[in-house]
C-alpha cells in the first residue's frame, strides 16, 4: 500500500455561478478566466500546492468541460503525482442508484470512499470561487494546535457588510460557540471564508448522520457546521487577513480584476514566494505596435495592440486593431476590437470580435458595466449600451433593434 | 512511416561566442521567449516525431534545464521522448577523448542511441534553425524519390557576405544534388542554400556511419556529401517559408529585429496548428504603468514597463524603470534597468543590472553587448 497522506483537499467546484450571468453559460464558474493568464481555479489550487498539499479532489457538476481539460492531469500545478496530484471528481453511479450533488456536504459525502484511499488524518474543503493566497499548511497548524474538531478560516469584515456573511461568534481563545448565517445584527464582524479544516473521522460521522437527515439541505454552513457546534465539537475559527475577494458576480469580477493593477497593485501576482500557477497557452510574445498606447494595464502574450488600451486587463491573444480604445475593460482570450472601436467599461469573454466603428458600454463614471459573452460576433458600428448584457440571443434583439 | 529525430545543439557555437561562452547554440535565447533549439523541436514535435536525440558536447547544464524532461513539447513519452546525447567518455579512455567538432563525429559518438531506434527514417536538424517547417511534406518527398538523403533548401540571392557563411546546393531539373559548395569563397546569384535539416533511412545512415569510419572521415556535408554527390541519389526539397539561421552577434541583432515585422511572425508563429513551443515559466502577464510608452516592440509575458520601449526585443521578467529609454534593443530575461537610463542597440544577457543614469549604445552592426549577471 501507499504511505498516507497527511491532509488531503477537496475542492467544491460544481457550482453554476448564475450571477456571472453569460461568463458561466458554458463554463463553470471556477474555470471563468481571470487576470489575463489565470483562471479563478488557479488560486486555490496554487495556495494548496504552496502550503505543501499534493492531493486535491476537484468535485465537478455544472458545466464540467472548460474545467475538466483545464485541470488535465494537474501538470501546471506540479499536482501530477504518482499517488495522490489532482484528481476531477463528477458524481458518479453506484449499486444502488445515482444522485447529482445535492449540496456542499452531499458532495463531499458522495466521495468519502476517495478521501479513504489516502486515509488522510484532516480533509481541507475549499471552494474554488475566491481570489486570495492563504497558507493552508498554518491554518493545519492550528488547528492541530487547538486539537480542533473543525476550523474555520475566518475573515473580518466591516460591521456595514456583515449581515451578507455567514458569522462566526467567538470566544477568547478562538473557539466558536455560534454560527450566524447572514445575521440582522451581527454580533462579530468574522465572516466564514468557506474554508474549512475537518478532523477526518468527526467529518464522516457528522456527513453520514447528516446524510440520514430527508430535512437536512446537505450544506456545510446550513446543517454541518450548526450541528457540529450543537453536538458540543471542539470548533475554531483561524483569523485570515489579506486580501479575499468573492468574484461571483460581474461587478466583483470587474473590481477584483482591477485589483491587478495600478502602480502598487492591491493584489500581487508576483510574489516570489507565493507564486500562482496557470496552465498557460504556448503563445509568442505580445506585439505593440508604432501607433499603440497602453497605460496602467495587465498584457497576455500573443495579443497585438495597435490601438489604445488604458486601466484593463487583456487575456492571451487579443489583437486591439489602430485607432480602438480599449478602457477599464477586461477582455478574454482571443477577442478582437476592430479599429475604431471604443470599448469601456466592459467585460468581454474570449472569441468575440467587435466589428469597426462599434461603441461598446460608456464611461466608468455612468456606474453601469456592460458585459459581452463568447464567440459572438458584432457587426461594424453597432452601440451596445452601458449596463447591457450581450450573449447570442441578446445580440440577435440588439441588431433587430437597430435595423 | 516513422521517424527519429537528431539535433545537434552545439554545431556552430563558434558563431556567437559571446552568448554561448555560457551554453549551446541551442539554448541561446531568442525572440523574447524561446530559445533556437525550440524552433526545431517544435518543428519536430508538430510532424508527428515521437523521439529526438540531442546531441551535446559541453556547455549543457542551460540546455537540460530548458529541456528538462521534454514535457513543454509533449515529447515526456515512454515510448520516445527527449534523450539528451552527452559525449561517450568512459573512465578508461579519457586520453585519447577530443570530444565532437563536427556533426558526423557527434553521430558516431551516439551510435548506441541511433542503434535502438526503431524508426525507419532519421531527420537531422541543426539547432539553430529558425522557420516553422512541416517535416512531414519532407520526408513524404524523401520517400517519393527514393532518395538516399534528401536536403531541405531554400533558395535565396546571396550577398557576398552570406554566401560564406553557407552550404550551396546545385541540383538538377529533377532535384537530384551535382554539387554540394560547404562555406564557398565566391558564390553570388541566386542559389539553394541548405537548411541543415536533412532526412534519410535510419539503416542507410548506420552505413554511412560504418562507413565514414572506414575512410576517416570527418564532416557529414564535406565528406559524405561532397565525396559521395555522384554515389549517393542526393535530393534536395525546397522549403519557401521564412528561415534564419544565425552566424554572428550582428546577425543576432538584425535576426531578432526581423521578428519586428509582422509578415516574419506570422510565418513563425502564424499557423495554429503548429506553434512554436517552449519551456513555460508561468509568469504573471506584463505590467504598465501609468507613464509607459511602447512602440513597435515584442514584449514577453511577467515585465514591468515604466518607461519607454521602442522597436526593441524585451524578454521574460524585464524591469523597465520610470523615465528610462530602451531603442532598438535586445533585453534577456530578468534584467533590472534602473530609472533614467538610456538603452541604445544594446543586447543585455540574461540577469544584467542597468544602474540609474547609465547611458549605453551601439550601433546596428556592432551592437553593445553585456554578459549575463553583470552589473553596470
Amino acid at each position: 500500500m501507499f504511505k498516507k497522506k497527511e491532509c488531503v483537499a477537496m475542492l467544491l467546484a460544481g457550482g453554476q455561478g448564475s450571477r456571472l450571468y453569460t461568463l458561466t453559460e458554458k463554463t463553470a464558474k471556477p474555470a471563468v478566466v481571470f487576470g489575463g493568464k489565470y483562471r479563478i481555479i488557479d488560486f486555490t489550487l496554487s495556495n494548496c500546492v504552496n502550503s505543501g498539499i499534493d492531493t486535491v479532489g476537484v468535485l465537478t457538476q455544472y458545466q464540467p468541460l472548460v474545467l475538466n481539460e483545464y485541470i488535465g492531469n494537474g501538470q501546471p500545478w506540479d499536482l501530477d503525482k504518482t499517488y495522490g496530484g489532482a484528481m476531477v471528481l463528477p458524481p458518479y453511479q453506484r449499486q444502488q442508484g445515482a444522485d447529482w450533488y445535492s449540496g456542499t456536504a452531499n458532495a463531499i459525502y458522495q466521495n468519502i470512499d476517495f478521501i479513504k484511499r489516502y486515509d488522510p488524518d484532516y480533509v481541507l474543503i475549499l471552494s474554488g470561487d475566491h481570489i486570495y493566497k492563504m497558507d493552508y499548511s498554518a491554518m493545519l497548524d492550528y488547528h492541530k494546535k487547538m486539537e480542533a474538531d473543525c476550523t474555520i478560516a475566518v475573515i473580518d469584515v466591516p460591521i456595514e457588510e456583515a449581515s451578507r456573511f455567514g458569522i462566526m461568534n467567538t470566544n477568547e481563545d478562538g473557539s466558536i460557540y455560534q454560527f450566524e448565517e447572514k445575521p440582522k445584527n451581527p454580533k462579530s464582524t468574522k465572516a466564514s471564508m468557506g474554508i474549512y479544516i475537518f478532523s477526518k473521522q468527526k467529518l464522516f460521522d457528522y456527513l453520514m448522520a447528516d446524510e440520514a437527515d430527508p430535512s437536512s439541505s446537505k450544506d456545510f454552513g446550513k446543517n454541518i457546521i450548526p450541528s457540529m457546534l450543537a453536538g458540543g465539537e471542539r470548533m475554531y475559527a483561524y483569523p485570515f487577513s489579506g486580501y479575499w475577494k468573492d468574484v461571483g458576480t460581474i461587478s466583483s469580477l470587474w473590481e477584483a480584476n482591477m485589483d491587478l493593477i495600478g502602480e502598487k497593485p492591491v493584489f500581487n501576482l508576483k510574489e516570489p514566494s507565493w507564486r500562482i500557477f496557470s496552465r498557460n497557452a504556448t503563445q509568442p510574445p505580445h506585439y505593440t505596435g508604432s501607433g499603440a498606447i497602453i497605460k496602467n494595464s495587465l498584457i497576455t502574450e500573443g495579443c497585438e495592440i495597435y490601438g489604445q488600451v488604458e486601466n484593463s486587463i487583456l487575456s492571451n491573444s487579443v489583437t486591439v486593431e489602430a485607432g480602438a480604445i480599449v478602457k477599464d475593460s477586461v477582455i478574454m482570450e482571443g477577442t478582437v476590437i476592430k479599429a475604431g472601436s471604443v470599448v469601456e467599461y466592459t467585460v468581454m469573454d474570449g472569441n468575440t470580435t467587435v466589428g469597426c466603428g462599434c461603441h461598446i458600454g460608456a464611461d466608468k463614471s455612468n456606474g453601469k458595466i456592460t458585459l459581452v459573452g463568447s464567440d459572438l460576433a458584432i457587426p461594424d458600428g453597432i452601440t451596445v449600451p452601458a449596463g447591457a448584457m450581450i450573449n447570442e440571443p441578446a445580440l440577435k434583439e440588439l441588431l433587430k433593434e437597430v435595423k | 512511416m516513422s521517424a527519429v529525430g537528431i539535433i545537434f545543439s552545439n554545431v556552430h557555437d563558434k558563431n556567437i561566442p559571446e552568448l554561448t561562452q555560457i551554453r549551446t547554440m541551442a539554448s541561446v535565447p531568442y525572440g523574447c521567449r524561446y530559445r533556437f533549439i525550440d524552433f526545431a523541436l517544435s518543428n519536430m514535435a508538430n510532424s508527428g516525431i515521437q523521439k529526438v536525440g540531442v546531441i551535446t558536447q559541453y556547455n549543457y547544464q542551460s540546455l537540460m534545464d530548458h529541456i528538462g524532461t521534454g514535457k513543454d513539447w509533449d515529447l515526456a513519452t515512454r515510448a520516445g521522448g527527449i534523450k539528451i546525447l552527452p559525449p561517450h567518455i568512459t573512465a578508461f579512455a579519457n586520453t585519447v577523448n577530443l570530444g565532437f567538432t563536427t556533426r558526423l563525429s557527434g553521430l558516431m559518438d551516439c551510435g548506441h542511441f541511433l542503434e535502438r531506434c526503431k524508426e525507419d527514417y532519421v531527420i537531422m536538424s541543426d539547432c539553430d534553425v529558425i522557420c516553422n517547417i512541416d517535416l512531414r511534406d519532407l520526408i513524404d518527398a524523401h520517400a517519393q524519390t527514393n532518395a538516399d538523403i534528401t536536403i531541405a533548401v531554400k533558395n535565396v540571392t546571396l550577398t557576398p557576405d552570406a554566401y560564406k557563411k553557407n552550404v550551396i546546393l546545385s541540383s538538377d531539373e529533377y532535384g537530384r544534388a551535382t554539387d554540394i559548395f560547404v562555406y564557398p569563397n565566391d558564390k553570388s546569384g541566386t542559389h539553394d542554400i541548405s537548411l541543415n535539416i536533412m532526412v534519410m533511412k535510419r539503416e542507410f545512415l548506420h552505413s554511412v556511419i560504418h562507413d565514414s569510419k572506414a575512410h576517416g572521415y570527418t564532416s557529414f556535408n564535406s565528406d559524405v556529401i561532397a565525396k559521395n554527390i555522384n554515389r549517393y541519389n542526393i535530393r534536395t526539397y525546397r522549403y519557401d517559408g521564412y528561415f534564419a539561421c544565425v552566424s554572428s552577434l550582428s546577425e543576432y541583432y538584425s535576426c531578432s529585429m526581423e521578428l519586428l515585422k509582422p509578415d516574419v511572425r506570422h510565418a513563425l508563429f502564424g499557423d495554429k496548428d503548429r506553434p512554436v513551443l517552449t519551456k513555460v515559466r508561468n509568469s504573471a502577464p506584463t505590467v504598465y504603468g501609468s507613464d509607459s510608452s511602447v512602440k513597435n516592440s515584442l514584449i514577453a509575458d511577467g515585465c514591468n514597463i515604466e518607461g519607454t520601449v521602442e522597436n526593441s526585443i524585451i524578454f521574460r521578467g524585464v524591469k523597465i524603470s520610470k523615465g528610462t529609454t530602451v531603442r532598438n534593443s535586445i533585453v534577456m530575461q530578468d534584467c533590472q534597468i534602473g530609472e533614467n537610463v538610456v538603452l541604445n542597440c544594446a543586447i543585455l544577457d540574461k540577469n544584467v543590472v542597468v544602474r540609474d543614469g547609465r547611458v549605453l549604445s551601439g550601433h546596428e552592426t556592432k551592437p553593445f553587448f553585456a554578459e549575463k549577471s553583470i552589473m553596470i
